[in-house]
């Protein structure tokens, strides 16, 4: 019998991984992909790791870290398998994969940690108008297709949406000989880190279209991408008349978010989150499902990896625990988002569980320049902080403590604006 | 003529000015200033992009500079990076090449490439 199934072999996978291993359990490491990694691979840029090893790595360089600590502890791990199952029969978890070499197989577990990452969003989760032609493809496909497969997706681009993936590859296809025309993106400000829009946009005299979106694909004869138009959006993202700009581009880039990729729990009786889409946990990353943990951009969508790497550990400190401790009392009150905050996990706390300290992460729902965070139980503040310069497309994390809290009543984090 | 940046070193993202005296406003704090003057004066950045390989599990394999090189020469050093073909394993540090366009920087691999699996690749530093 196998401790725990770590599913993906990304950042989170093996961090959690080498944590689980080095606190005395046996683990097996599933992968889809012929190599460990996970999407780092495919991130050649630089700015990894300036949290966790106070020096700038490109994609390779950081999961090179940590695959070589993988590595060294010996843990057992599979790579070129899918896993195609997932379910649980009492109290083992039943995880069926299927490979080449190996064929279908099965495995028994105690405990799964899932961290097998995020999709991206497409063309038809935004419903825009006009043909179907080839060349409109999302941008985390085309910097797969050029940094892995190498090739290029196209000479004349466009990038629709301001997510840092958008402007990562505005850069990364302008270096390697495209003309990127410009990035539209309907909100009235970037949804990408500041230093992306400088060192990716600027740069390179891209042009930023704010509160734009494209409201037209047009196909030549042969089926592939000829034009898009693009046009202004009011306050309530109602296009505006006469606004029309139209570019004759052969690629149309997507990045217009990412969604964790949890299709694997469809199986288990999970409770899910709409707000990060993601699976409802408690403070050691545990699922309504006793044994399930999840982690990584399965859990939320980060925007640094390395705190991807940290909340993998501190998952794998948490299925220790739960390995090691057979009395799995539940008692878990509600911990939910209020004014001003877009999202938070976790949305439990338990109260039997021994971690005192609760990692909080959250995102604002707009940019806020100043402003008092609260967390309140029962009408009383239990917790301040000021908060500088927030913003939705950066990632915030704070730190409870639980003795502060009492056992009965929901508790509530919220973002006043002060001025 | 006031030149504008945008800090990239916090979050923070300061609209910083510089006018032709090299005279620096807007900055909440020192670093902001030195970021912005070295941004009028001569702006670097490093390189990262792949080098096309013979080997047919990775046809690319990650390199970047190991310095930042002047914002100017990034064309020109991929022009030069984009005629390389690696036929050799290869380990990540290892020197592509040295002292490109003069610039003092190395191309250097961020990948390890091999033809053989993975542990063999990690186990050899």
């Amino acid at each position: 019998m196998i401790d725990c199934i770590v599913i993906g072999g990304g950042a989170g996978g093996l961090a959690a991984a080498i944590e689980i291993k080095r606190l005395g359990h046996n683990v097996l490491l599933i992968e889809r992909e012929d190599k460990l990694g996970g999407i780092l691979n495919q991130c050649i840029h630089n700015g990894f790791g300036l949290e966790i090893f106070k020096e700038e790595y490109t994609g390779p360089e950081y999961a090179d870290k940590y695959i070589k600590l993988f590595l060294r502890e010996k843990i057992n791990y599979l790579i070129d398998t899918t896993v195609i199952d997932l379910y649980k029969e009492e109290d083992i978890f039943i995880v069926k994969t299927s490979s080449e070499t190996l064929g279908i197989r099965e495995y028994k577990s105690k405990s799964i940690c899932l961290s097998t990452g995020s999709y991206e969003r497409t063309r038809g989760q935004i419903s825009i108008p006009g043909d179907r032609p080839y060349g409109v493809i999302t941008a985390g496909s085309a910097q797969r297709y050029i940094n892995i497969d190498g090739y290029m997706t196209g000479k004349r681009v466009f990038i629709l949406g301001s997510g840092d993936i958008g402007l990562i590859m505005a850069r990364r296809m302008t270096l390697e000989g495209a003309k990127v025309l410009g990035v539209a993106e309907i909100m009235p400000y970037s949804n990408g880190l500041n230093r992306n829009i400088v060192q990716c946009l600027n740069d390179f005299d891209i042009p930023l279209y704010l509160s734009h979106t494209v409201t037209n694909i047009k196909a030549d004869d042969s089926n592939h991408l000829k034009e898009i138009r693009v046009m202004k959006v009011d306050d309530s993202f109602n296009v505006i008349k006469d606004t029309e700009i139209d570019f004759q581009v052969d690629t149309l880039l997507l990045s217009v978010g990412l969604i964790p990729d949890i299709i694997l729990l469809d199986q288990l009786d999970v409770e899910i989150d709409p707000l990060t889409k993601s699976v409802k946990v408690d403070q050691s990353n545990q699922t309504s499902i006793e044994g399930l943990f999840v982690c990584g951009n399965a859990l939320q969508i980060h925007d640094l990896v390395d705190n991807v790497s940290k909340e993998s550990q501190r998952t794998g400190k948490a299925i220790d625990l739960y390995l090691r401790n057979t009395n799995h009392s539940n008692k878990k009150i509600s911990f939910i988002p209020g004014v001003n905050i877009a999202y938070l996990t976790p949305q439990y706390i338990d109260f039997s569980n021994p971690n005192e300290k609760v990692v909080v992460s959250f995102r604002p729902k707009k940019k806020i320049e100043k402003s008092l965070l609260k967390v309140i139980q029962n009408d009383r503040i239990v917790y301040e902080k000021k908060k500088m310069f927030l913003l939705p497309a950066e990632m915030e994390t704070i730190e409870l403590d639980i003795l502060h809290f009492d056992e009965n009543q929901p508790i509530t984090l919220e973002l006043e604006v002060i001025s | 003529m006031i030149k504008e940046y945008i800090c990239i070193v916090c979050p923070r993202g300061c609209r910083v000015n510089v006018d032709e005296n090299l005279n620096v406003s807007g900055n909440q704090c020192q670093r902001g200033k030195t970021y912005a003057l070295n941004e009028m004066k001569s702006p670097t950045r490093i390189l990262t992009t792949t080098i096309k390989t013979t080997f047919q599990d990775m046809p690319r394999v990650s390199c970047k500079t190991d310095k930042a090189i002047p914002k100017s020469l990034l064309f020109a050093a991929m022009k030069i990076i984009n005629q390389m073909t690696i036929d050799k394993s290869m380990y990540i540090g290892d020197i592509v090449i040295e002292n490109i366009l003069d610039t003092g920087a190395n191309v250097v691999l961020t990948k390890s490439i091999k033809e053989s699996t993975n542990e063999e690749i990690y186990f050899s530093d």
